[in-house]
């Protein structure tokens, strides 16, 4: 009962349609920012390194390499400021968390790319 | 009029306002209440209204709180009929769960109205008062914030202790108000001026920023706060 109540009030802040992208494959998250009275369209580009928790408290977190440094940022999936995010290239991964790529530099970050089978039917 | 209610609190989580800030929320079950009686300067001395909050079965309520609620035929009340007392306003509901009063003024309001909880929609902010989650005997350093002692450097098994309680053969005794280990939580709390972020009438819940006290599940006060 309680959990039924607690969903009437997440509802409004759900994205009805969310996403969809893997761990190990490589984002564009277009941010919202606001200046003021303006606002423009942030891009971070990265590859998504985990995903947690559930409902409103979704997050993905997302790793780039920025001038040699790891800079990593976490999202919280149902954010209005999250405008969209756009999968540029997917990878072959065998865990649900990469940390592992933390500790690795230069060529070995790199993650083999999966092919989507195109005669199958994307999985919903 | 006072602007007060009974309710349960559901959960906490988080949502987004309108300018995609994270607003940590607390969910609370408010009514619908029932005012069972009016307390009024000339009768009582003081002004006040008391609410009831969920039915409880019929065979579970006493006589005197069936009695509260509803008329009863008894004796006593003939009695008074006969000798041309004047009867006692009824809510004329089902036995109530969980009755509080609310201080306040209290024009506006009728012995048996049913208050809803869009007695908050013009509110922009409330205080909630329960009861705190149980800690059971609880240590210095979970029940007043003491730092205990350090991992090593010598110290031996009293790693979360407080130090010294006082002091030596003058004054010989430990003075009143040391805080120390014991009986922690499960104590009235109030926590003052929650932001309301959202009143639905229809489903009865109240969201307001922030926590309160207590478990999921536990009874709350909630009532228009006088710390604005």
């Amino acid at each position: 009962m309680s959990q039924q109540l607690m969903s009437l009030v997440e509802k409004a802040s759900i994205k009805e349609e969310v996403s969809q992208f893997e761990i190990g494959d490589t984002v564009d998250v277009h941010c919202r920012i606001l200046e003021g009275e303006k606002e423009r369209i942030q891009i971070f580009n990265g590859v998504v390194i985990a995903r947690a928790s559930s409902g409103t408290r979704a997050t993905f977190t997302v790793r780039r390499i920025v001038q040699g440094e790891g800079v990593e940022r976490k999202f919280p999936l149902h954010s209005p400021r999250i405008a969209k995010v756009e999968v540029k290239r997917s990878g072959v991964t065998r865990r649900a968390k990469l940390y592992y790529l933390r500790d690795r530099k230069g060529k070995a970050v790199r993650l083999k790319e999966r092919r989507v089978d195109t005669k199958k039917k994307p999985k919903q | 009029m006072v602007a007060g209610l009974l309710g349960r609190k559901v959960g906490m989580t988080q949502i987004f306002d309108s300018v995609g800030q994270v607003i940590p929320a607390t969910v609370i079950q408010a009514g619908p209440c029932h005012v069972l009686q009016l307390r009024t300067v000339e009768r009582d001395g003081y002004e006040a209204v008391q609410l009831g909050y969920l039915d409880k079965p019929r065979r579970l309520a006493g006589r005197s709180v069936r009695g509260h609620v509803a008329k009863l035929e008894s004796k006593r009340q003939k009695r008074r009929a006969a000798g041309g007392m004047e009867a006692v306003p009824k809510a004329d509901c089902e036995p109530k769960r969980w009755v509080r009063e609310f201080r306040g003024p209290i024009e506006g309001l009728q012995v048996g109205q049913e208050l809803k909880v869009d007695v908050f929609s013009e509110i922009v902010a409330v205080d909630v008062v329960g009861t705190s989650k149980g800690r059971g005997t609880a240590g210095v350093m979970k029940r007043h914030g003491f730092h205990g002692q350090r991992a090593s450097h010598g110290v031996k098994k009293v790693h979360r202790h407080a130090g010294s309680t006082g002091c030596c053969t003058d004054p010989h005794r430990i003075f009143k108000g040391r805080r120390m280990p014991g009986h922690y939580g499960a104590v009235r709390r109030t926590v003052r001026n929650l932001k309301v972020v959202q009143v639905d009438v229809e489903n009865n819940l109240l969201v307001v920023r922030g926590a309160i006290p207590g478990p999921n599940g536990g009874y709350v006060m909630i009532q228009q706060t006088n710390k604005l």
